[in-house]
C-alpha cells in the first residue's frame, strides 16, 4: 500500500493575520503532512486581512515542500465574490479547489480539487466532475463507509475524507454571529474573530450542539476517524484531512501519521487526541451510518 | 408598482404549487396553479414524508388532470442518489418522462447528466436544492446539461436576483409563501448530524420518526434526536421541532439563534420579483393538506393576475392557514442577513 496522505484543510474560522500566517508557518516547519489548503471558505469580508501574508506563506510551504491548494469561497453572492473566485481560479501554478459548483465552471477543462462543500454523493456526479477536470475530490462529511466504499471503487480522482476537526454542517447568507451580537451582516464588526474555533451553541436545557463560525454552522463534536483510518485505506481512500483548530495541530498531525504509519494504536493516539483538544467530544457517527454526533470508540486490538 | 413595470415583459408570471396527494393536485389546479410539482413516493424527492406523494399510476392520472385544464405537472427528483444505487433516481426520471411529465426538477449533477443523456426532449429544470446561486453556477448547469429553469437558493435579496436575471439566460423561480429554509439549501447537514436522516439523502429534515415532546420542569420540552429544541409554557401548543427553528443559547443567551418560527411570504415584494424579471412563483408545502393548498393557490392567483394588470397586490387573509404563525420576506430583504 503507498503511503497515505494527510492534508491540513483551510483554516475556516477569523484569527488574527499573524496568528494565521505564524499557524502555516509552524505547519510548514513541522508538521508531517503532504497539503495544506489556504484562502477563506467562509466569508468573503475575512480575505483583506490575511490575504496580505498569503505570498509568505504560500513561499515558506512551498519551500518546505508541501503541496499548496488554493481553497475558494463556499457561498457565492455578489460579483466581488465571484471576481475573488475568478482571481484564485486563474492562479494555474496551483492546485485550486472549488467549494461551489461556479468554481467546477471556471476551473472546467484544467486540473483541480473538488472541496467537501460541492455535493459529490454518486459515481455518476464523480465521474462527470472527474471529465471536467477535478484530480482530486474531498467528499462530503455526511457520506457513509458504504458510499466511501462505491466511490473508490470506481478509479477516479483521488478521494480525501475528513478525518479531523468540527464539521462543516452548514452555510447561509445569514451571519448568525452578527445576530447573536445583535448585528447585521453588513455591520458585523467582525464578532466571528472573538472564537477561534467557533461560538458554542447550547440547547436551552445546557447540551453542547453546535457551534457557529459567522455564516458556517458546524458540529460542536470534533471528528476523530482515527479509529477508522485502516478500514478507510482498506476501501481505497488513501488522503485524509484534518480541519485546523486552535490546539497544537503540528501534534494533531502527528498522531495521524503514526496511526497511518502503523507506529500507534488508534485507541492510544485518540486517548493523546483528547487531551489536545482538552476533553471536546469525539464523533463519527455519518462514517457509521448514524446520527453524525455519534462516537463509537475504536475496538482494542 | 405601475404599468411601465410591466414594459418588456413577456409572460405573466406563472404559479408553481405543491401536491402532496391527489386531492391536492386538484385542488391547486382548480384554485389557478399553472404548475403543480409533486414527488414519487419514496426517497428520490425532498419531501419524502410518511402518507405523502404520488404513485406512478397517481402521476398518469394527475397529469390527465392538470393537462385537461391547462395545468402542468413538474416531478421533483431532487435529492442527492446513493453511491452503488442509482436505480430509484434514474427510474424516477424514466417514469416522469414516460408518463408525459412536463419537466423534472434535479439537483444532482450526475442525475442531471443522466437526464439529459437519456431524455433530450424533457424539460430539466434545476431544484433548489443544488444551490446555484450565480450565473457562473446556472451557466454550468445550463451549458452541460440544458437546464432551463433554476430555482433560485434562498439567499439572494430581489435586487442581487435582478442582477442575476440580467446575466443569465434560463427562467428563474422563486419561493415566495411556506417554509423557509435559513440555510442554503442542499448544503446543510444539521438534521442528519442530529440524527441519521438527511434531506441530501433521505428527503427529510428534522424527521417525525426523531421527534418526541416530554413534560420537564413543568414544561413542554420538544427534542429532536437527543436535543432539546424548544420548550413551551403548558398551556400553549408546541410548535414541531424543526431544527433551525429552535431556541438555543449563545452567549450565555437564549434566542432563536438561527431564525424564529417564521414562515415566508412574499406576497408584498411580488411587483419587485416581477420587474426582477423572475418568470416563476413558488409557493412550498407539499406536506400541506388540499384545504391549505386551495387557500393558498386562490390567494397568490389573485395576487399574480393583479401584478399582471398592474394593479395593486390584494391583501390576503391567509391567516387560517398560517395559524398566527410570524411571516417574513426572508433573504429578499436584505437587513434579514
Amino acid at each position: 500500500m503507498s503511503a497515505a496522505g494527510l492534508t491540513i484543510g483551510p483554516v475556516l474560522f477569523n484569527w488574527p493575520p499573524e496568528k494565521w500566517r505564524d499557524f502555516h508557518f509552524r505547519i510548514a516547519d513541522e508538521a508531517p503532512v503532504d497539503s495544506v489548503c489556504v484562502g477563506e471558505v467562509v466569508c468573503s469580508k475575512r480575505a483583506p486581512m490575511f490575504e496580505p501574508h498569503l505570498a509568505e506563506v504560500v513561499e515558506r510551504l512551498e519551500a518546505a515542500g508541501k503541496e499548496v491548494v488554493l481553497s475558494t469561497l463556499t457561498l457565492i453572492m455578489s460579483d466581488p465574490e465571484m471576481a475573488a473566485v475568478r482571481d484564485t481560479a486563474g492562479a494555474e501554478e496551483w492546485l485550486v479547489e472549488a467549494n461551489d459548483v461556479a468554481a467546477c465552471a471556471l476551473l472546467a477543462g484544467r486540473p483541480h480539487a473538488v472541496g467537501p462543500l460541492v455535493n459529490v454523493y454518486n459515481e455518476d456526479t464523480l465521474g462527470y466532475l472527474a471529465r471536467n477536470g477535478a484530480v482530486r475530490v474531498c467528499l462530503p462529511c455526511e457520506l457513509p463507509a458504504s458510499s466511501l466504499e462505491k466511490l473508490a471503487a470506481g478509479g477516479g480522482p483521488e478521494l480525501e475524507v475528513q478525518a479531523f476537526g468540527r464539521l462543516p454542517l452548514a452555510i447561509s447568507a445569514r451571519c448568525y454571529h452578527a445576530r447573536s451580537h445583535g448585528l447585521h451582516k453588513d455591520n458585523c464588526q467582525f464578532v466571528c474573530g472573538e472564537d477561534a474555533d467557533g461560538m458554542a451553541i447550547e440547547t436551552i436545557d445546557g447540551k453542547p450542539f453546535l457551534a457557529v463560525n459567522g455564516t458556517q454552522t458546524l458540529s460542536y463534536a470534533y471528528l476523530n476517524l482515527l479509529g477508522e483510518l485502516a478500514a478507510l485505506r482498506t476501501i481505497g481512500i488513501d488522503r485524509f484531512r484534518l480541519s485546523p483548530h486552535d490546539v497544537d495541530m503540528v501534534a494533531v498531525a502527528v498522531l495521524f501519521r503514526e496511526v497511518l504509519d502503523g507506529r500507534l494504536e488508534p485507541q492510544d493516539a485518540t486517548a493523546r487526541l483528547a487531551a489536545l483538544v482538552e476533553g471536546a467530544p469525539f464523533c463519527n457517527g455519518y462514517y457509521h451510518d448514524i446520527a453524525g454526533d455519534a462516537f463509537t470508540a475504536a475496538a482494542a486490538e | 408598482m405601475g404599468p411601465q413595470i410591466q414594459t418588456g415583459m413577456s409572460k405573466p408570471l406563472e404559479l408553481v404549487c405543491p401536491a402532496g396527494t391527489p386531492a391536492a393536485l386538484r385542488a391547486a389546479v382548480d384554485a389557478g396553479a399553472d404548475s403543480v410539482y409533486l414527488g414519487f413516493r419514496d426517497q428520490t424527492n425532498a419531501r419524502n414524508f410518511p402518507g405523502l406523494n404520488f404513485s406512478r399510476q397517481e402521476l398518469a392520472e394527475g397529469l390527465a388532470y392538470a393537462h385537461e385544464r391547462g395545468a402542468r405537472v413538474l416531478v421533483a427528483v431532487n435529492t442527492f442518489p446513493e453511491a452503488g444505487n442509482p436505480g430509484p433516481w434514474r427510474g424516477a426520471v424514466d417514469d416522469a418522462a414516460r408518463l408525459g411529465a412536463d419537466a423534472v426538477i434535479v439537483a444532482d449533477i450526475g442525475l442531471a447528466d443522466y437526464t439529459h443523456r437519456n431524455h433530450r426532449d424533457l424539460r430539466l429544470h434545476l431544484s433548489v436544492q443544488a444551490a446555484a446561486s450565480s450565473p457562473e453556477a446556472i451557466g454550468f448547469y445550463q451549458r452541460a446539461f440544458g437546464v432551463k429553469r433554476v430555482v433560485v437558493p434562498r439567499v439572494l435579496t430581489v435586487a442581487e436576483i435582478a442582477a442575476l436575471n440580467r446575466r443569465i439566460e434560463v427562467e428563474t423561480e422563486v419561493f415566495v409563501f411556506g417554509g423557509l429554509c435559513v440555510m442554503a439549501e442542499g448544503r446543510c447537514a444539521l438534521s442528519s448530524y442530529v440524527t441519521g436522516i438527511s434531506p441530501n439523502r433521505q428527503g427529510v429534515c428534522s424527521p417525525p420518526s426523531h421527534v418526541r415532546y416530554a413534560e420537564q420542569d413543568g414544561r413542554l420540552v420538544s427534542k429532536l434526536g437527543g436535543y432539546t429544541i424548544n420548550a413551551f409554557p403548558a398551556d400553549e401548543p408546541a410548535g414541531y421541532p424543526t431544527l433551525c427553528k429552535g431556541r438555543f443559547v449563545a452567549r450565555e443567551k437564549a434566542s432563536y439563534l438561527f431564525e424564529e418560527p417564521t414562515s415566508l411570504n412574499a406576497l408584498h415584494v411580488l411587483p419587485e420579483l416581477a420587474a426582477a424579471g423572475v418568470r416563476a412563483l413558488k409557493i412550498e408545502g407539499r406536506q400541506r393538506g388540499r384545504a391549505y393548498i386551495a387557500k393558498v393557490v386562490a390567494g397568490f392567483r389573485s395576487a399574480v393576475d393583479a401584478v399582471a394588470e398592474g394593479r395593486p397586490v390584494p391583501p390576503l387573509d391567509l391567516e387560517q392557514v398560517t395559524e398566527g404563525q410570524r411571516q417574513t420576506t426572508g433573504v429578499y430583504e436584505k437587513t434579514w442577513r
